[in-house]
């Protein structure tokens, strides 16, 4: 195949699969040779779904992981993209909150367990606000950056037309600035799904990163605990992908040209 | 235009920039009227001030020291009866070629705005188009769109910055006539910075001639002869040869 040639339908599909065919059975064999009695093999792992699928854990545990990555990321965009526009719009408020922001933003989530166990206490706040933080800060600096960078002319066209500050902010700087905004968001998606998974491994006792440390105490059931990490591995596969889709709105598609 | 009534007065425009601490002067004492209804065309070298002076008609920027008057009212920021066409980069990429000729009307009635969405889309040569984003345009079709958008709030003054310079050349042959007849038809007051002198002897009733920079009026130049204009005539090539004399570029390259 000519590297240059636009690859066909059924060779975009065949390579990762037989990608992941290699991958399986590469484990399945390591597992064989290696004669451990530790880790499972794939199949073993696939039965394990089976059964969380018929004790209805599956569903419950997905649905729950889920439900608090909407909480926390959905909280996250919901303040951080009105800050992160106000202070990317005005740059002296930025200057001022900007030192602390750079420094709250290194600090992993996992930092912030004892504090938030102080604050909410043992249980679901707690998991919602560390996701909440993992997903906060991505969001407000890809706005600010994203403020920042609206070339200037658009905003002196905007101001020819008679926009009010509102008007201007609204309709020229956000839509500008969208492209940016969801490259921030998608970031943020990612860490938020990571940041589940410990979160709900110290503070409650449902969904998927429960379920890897509940395993493994339990009964050492390691097909469970590496069954629970291929669905945390798939569906955050699924979300990046499902987030992808977004750039290919035409009111954002310009931004993304680049992009392969 | 027979009318001679002003439309803009710049009186002694002065203008530095400041940065890291040394003044750079960019415009000196810059005196200029323009009649209403007249095409106006500002030549000079690159980088002498020339946009610095549409922008602070424009109301973009503030002269250091003197005023620009457009209706006998002083300039003080920008406002939609006067609009600046940047070059292409200007329409917005996030609108369709509707949405963008349709940005400036915000405060008019529904009905108003599609009637003037319809009539500048037409006048423009974009029709088939509105639903199109500018990334699917070409770079002739998107500085039509952006001219289109200025049109649509129905200014009385057009202040064009380079408006051609990105496009190709037989493209901003048509652009030029497209202008002019759009000129012609709505008789708008322009004002168009080049650096084409051709450009420039081609579509104005006078050509300002500015020095290097810091930039004051060398001279300024009645282009006396009619629409449409014969290129090869010994009066255009007298016009525009005396342009080139004034810049002190020679007649051969």
């Amino acid at each position: 195949m000519n590297s240059l040639a636009e690859p066909r339908k059924w060779e975009r599909l065949l390579w990762p699969l037989l990608a992941v065919a290699l991958f399986l059975a590469f484990w399945h064999y390591s597992v064989v040779w290696t004669a451990t009695k530790v880790f499972p093999p794939p199949l073993t792992v696939l039965k394990g779904v089976g059964e969380l699928a018929r004790k209805g854990l599956l569903w419950r545990y997905t649905g729950d992981s889920l439900r608090r990555v909407g909480l926390g990321f959905g909280t996250a965009a919901l303040l951080g993209i009105p800050l992160g526009l106000t202070l990317g719009w005005y740059p002296a408020a930025n200057q001022v909150v900007n030192p602390v922001l750079q420094m709250l933003r290194p600090i992993s989530p996992i930092a912030w367990i004892p504090v938030s166990i102080i604050l909410f206490g043992v249980g679901e706040t707690t998991a919602v606000f560390l996701i909440f933080l993992a997903a906060f800060f991505p969001v407000v600096v890809a706005c600010i950056s994203g403020v920042a960078s609206v070339p200037a002319i658009y905003r002196r066209a905007g101001r020819n037309f008679g926009l009010s500050p509102l008007q201007l902010l609204t309709k020229v700087v956000f839509p500008a600035a969208l492209p940016q905004i969801i490259i921030g968001l998608r970031i943020a998606l990612g860490i938020a799904w990571v940041v589940v998974v410990a979160a709900e491994m110290i503070a409650v006792d449902s969904g998927l990163g429960y379920l890897v440390i509940d395993a493994r105490n339990s009964g050492k059931r390691y097909d469970l605990v590496v069954a629970a990490m291929l669905l945390i591995g798939l569906i955050g596969l699924a979300l990046d992908l499902g987030f992808r889709r977004l750039r290919t709105i035409r009111s954002v598609r310009w931004g993304f040209r680049d992009e392969s | 235009m027979a009318i001679s009534e002003t439309k803009l007065s710049a009186g002694r425009i002065t203008m530095a920039f400041q940065r890291d601490g040394k003044t750079t002067p960019v415009l000196n004492d810059i005196s200029l009227e323009v009649a209403r209804g007249e095409f106006l065309c500002i030549v000079g070298p690159s980088g002498c001030g020339k946009s610095t002076l549409l922008s602070a008609m424009a109301g973009f920027l503030s002269p250091s020291s003197g005023e620009i008057r457009i209706d006998g009212q002083t300039v003080t920021g920008p406002d939609p009866r006067r609009i600046f066409v940047f070059q292409e980069r200007g329409v917005f990429p996030w609108l369709t070629v509707e949405g963008n000729i349709e940005f400036g009307l915000f405060a008019l009635p529904r009905a108003e705005r599609q009637k003037r969405i319809s009539h500048y889309i037409k006048m423009v040569g974009l029709t088939g188009f509105e639903r199109a984003y500018p990334a699917e345009l070409s770079g002739g079709m998107k500085q039509r769109l952006e001219v289109a958008r200025a049109l649509a709030v129905n200014p009385d003054m057009l202040l064009l910055d380079e408006p051609f310079g990105a496009l190709d050349s037989i493209t901003r042959l048509t652009m030029r006539k497209e202008l002019l007849r759009i000129w012609e038809a709505e008789g708008n007051t322009v004002v168009f910075v080049t650096h084409d002198i051709d450009e420039a002897v081609q579509l104005a009733d006078r050509v300002v001639v500015l020095s290097d920079r810091p930039a004051r009026i060398q001279q300024i130049v009645k282009v006396d002869i009619p629409h449409p204009r014969d290129i090869s005539s010994a009066r255009y090539l007298e016009l525009r040869n005396g342009i080139f004399e004034q810049l002190g570029l020679a007649h051969a390259i």
